[in-house]
């Protein structure tokens, strides 16, 4: 009896908390652009004895409860680093027998052709995962006003996800309540590569057009993969990066020039609602200045900007 | 124990500061005065911590050395508040410093045994904030920022870190109050002039010193004395110390991207000159432009990237601050404001660091492999 009325109270405050919490954070000044970096998905799996496979899964169940919130709580860009380009090199796909480490240095040639079957293995389901997706939301994204882009290196997706992708940019061409990007083989590094490519194009085609020296920083920016979106909305505004790693790896390089980052130790396939209204109100108590002295100061001058 | 104040007797002429420690002063009493030059750097002399000193500015420098070496701060902070126009005097016991110098050593050690960073990244955030704190004028709190830049360069040199890069002003920050813009561009210009005039500390640590950025953003004075450092330093091979001022990471990419398409169409042109087969050229040479032209035009070629990046004051964002470079780099924000950053956040930033280090390292032996 006193258990149950004990329990009782408990799910009443914690019902209290999250109540206070949601209204806590205020609709009006929510990010525009909320980027994520979904990492941990293996050391979750680890952690329970599961096959790395599950955590992927996983992972895929809260990348779609992400998109959904987002939706919901009226953010207009969600970016999601779904696959890097050096998440080609990784050694070892499934979690290896004989040590717990992250790094297993391959000591024979034998590991060595085992570790490039595991992580040809781990690629290729990783890219079907993507794929199955992709497919199985379309028909959610298109009733609910979501429009997909899929951004990264072409050559390196394989071409049934290719094929899905444009499908679904086509689908979903008219939407405009959420965009949602998936970064698939992207890199920030890449990204300002091939914007640099296109810019050297432009300047030796049209000789007249474009010069070396008139190439500045929205015109670099209006070539990034990002602004398919449009530029006002194509740098993110806060960026969330899961399990506790410090680093941006390579994600957004130049976009997240001025955005706030906030890191968690939360595994990405545990990242739930209220990790993401911890982060949401996080980003909210900063004071963003960019390079100005207040924020007021700094609203002030992009207003005479525009 | 005796106590000089800075206006006691221990107080020695401006002039040098290596000449200014007074270890052979009085053996009999446990006291030691340090004195050091108004507009000088700390000296790097065997006997303290690297005290900061703050130019001209009496109350700073006493509260903060006074809050180190652990005698009354009272007595040399109601000094220091009636603003008493003598040399900056630090007091400390000989036998305590000397400890500390000990104690400091065997950390340095005891650090040394995990992986050391070759190259730290400072973004010196919360000089106002500090000065707002304090009640003190806000151009006092960047002097007190710079003397804690010259602890911190000191403090890293000694535990072997070949590089270090601080932001010190971003072109953003043209955007804030023309008055404040002034009063930062004149200490920077006052800073330089010290430095190229008074080269103890240079030469003590074999520095080598690069302005990364759009100098032609600055002014006339502070350009001719940014690149007359740069060039009187260029020959050094010892510790490599670049200050990003006036930086953007987004200009310097546009920047190299204007190199790289500069030098494309020399290159094309002078094969123009040789053959005709203009289109195919033209083709070929864009699919070779790689991530290794775009590092070689970027302010930073040839400096390794940074290990770790350290934002003071806790702000969590990089403010377009070596966003090319610091991709494998280990983000930290203490929320100590700059001017307190002492070498105990520096102790802990490499702890952090060797503690994340495995991992850091293993994801860029990765990428290196790809790109």
């Amino acid at each position: 009896m006193l258990s149950r009325i004990l329990w009782m109270l408990w799910s009443l405050l914690f019902v209290t908390a999250r109540r206070t919490q949601l209204r806590a954070v205020r609709p009006e000044s929510l990010p525009r652009h909320v980027a994520v970096v979904p990492d941990g998905n293996r050391r979750w799996a680890q952690a329970r004895g599961r096959l790395t496979a599950d955590g992927h899964d996983a992972g895929c169940r809260a990348v779609e409860l992400t998109v959904r919130l987002s939706r919901e709580w009226g953010i207009r860009v969600l970016t999601v680093f779904v696959f890097s380009l050096e998440n080609f090199g990784r050694p070892k796909a499934w979690p290896p027998l004989h040590s717990l480490s992250h790094s297993p240095s391959p000591d024979n040639i034998f590991t060595l052709f085992l570790n490039s079957l595991n992580l040809k293995a781990e690629v290729d389901y990783l890219m079907a995962m993507i794929e199955r997706l992709i497919r199985d939301n379309l028909d959610e994204y298109a009733r609910n006003g979501i429009r997909l882009h899929v951004i990264g290196d072409a050559s390196r997706q394989p071409a049934s996800l290719q094929s899905t992708a444009r499908e679904a940019e086509e689908t979903t061409r008219s939407n405009s309540e959420l965009h949602l990007i998936l970064a698939i083989c992207y890199s920030g590094q890449w990204d300002i590569l091939q914007a640099c490519r296109q810019l050297a194009g432009e300047v030796h085609q049209g000789s007249s057009l474009l010069r070396a020296e008139d190439i500045d920083e929205a015109l670099l920016a209006g070539k990034l993969a990002t602004s398919v979106v449009g530029t006002e909305v194509a740098c993110p505004d806060l960026i969330i990066r899961t399990s506790g790693e410090q680093r941006l790896s390579n994600f957004l390089m130049w976009q997240s020039a001025y955005s706030e980052l906030y890191f968690t130790d939360t595994l990405w396939p545990d990242f739930g609602e209220e990790d993401y209204l911890q982060a949401l109100s996080s980003f909210q108590g900063r004071e963003r200045r960019f390079g100005t002295r207040t924020a007021s100061e700094a609203l002030s001058v992009a207003e005479k900007a525009v | 124990e005796k106590i000089l104040s800075s206006s006691g007797r221990g107080a020695l002429p401006l002039s040098s500061p290596s000449g200014a420690s007074g270890q052979d002063k009085d053996p009999h009493s446990s006291v030691l005065t340090t004195t050091a030059g108004c507009s000088s750097i700390c000296s790097p002399s065997p006997s303290p911590a690297y005290p900061p000193e703050s130019a001209g500015l009496s109350l700073p420098s006493c509260s903060q050395a006074a809050g180190r070496s652990g005698t009354p701060a009272v007595l040399i902070t109601i000094t220091g508040y009636m603003k008493i126009k003598k040399p900056d005097a630090m007091v400390a016991t000989g036998v305590l410093s000397s400890v500390q110098n000990f104690l400091r050593k065997c950390l340095i050690a005891v650090l040394s045994y995990g992986p050391m960073p070759n190259h730290i990244a400072f973004i010196m955030d919360g000089n106002r904030r500090y000065a707002k704190f304090r009640s003190i004028q806000q151009g006092a709190g960047h002097r007190v920022g710079f003397s804690t830049l010259i602890s911190s360069l000191l403090y890293c040199y000694e535990m072997g870190v070949k590089y270090i890069t601080v932001y010190a002003f971003s072109i953003d920050n043209f955007k804030r109050d023309p008055g404040e813009v002034e009063s930062l561009m004149q200490l920077m210009e006052e800073k330089i002039n010290g430095l190229l005039e008074n080269r103890s500390v240079i030469d003590e640590i074999n520095c080598k010193i690069n302005i990364w950025g759009d100098l032609d953003l600055l002014c006339e004075p502070v350009r001719l004395a940014a690149q007359k450092l740069m060039a009187s330093t260029a020959g050094n091979t010892g510790l490599v110390f670049s200050v990003c001022m006036p930086y953007n990471s987004t200009s310097e990419i546009v920047n190299a991207v204007n190199e790289i398409c500069a030098e494309r169409r020399e290159m094309l042109q002078r094969e123009h000159a040789g053959n005709w087969d203009g289109h195919d050229a033209n083709n070929s040479v864009h699919s070779e432009i790689s991530v290794a032209d775009l590092d070689r035009h970027m302010y930073s070629a040839g400096c390794p990237d940074p290990d770790i990046v350290i934002r003071t004051s806790g702000e969590t964002r990089l403010s377009n601050f070596l966003l090319w470079q610091t991709t494998f780099s280990h983000l930290q924000n203490p929320d100590t404001l700059w001017p307190d950053f002492s070498f105990r956040n520096l102790v802990c930033a490499i702890l952090q660091y060797q503690r994340a280090y495995p991992y850091l390292e293993q994801n860029r032996k990765l990428a290196k492999k790809q790109l």
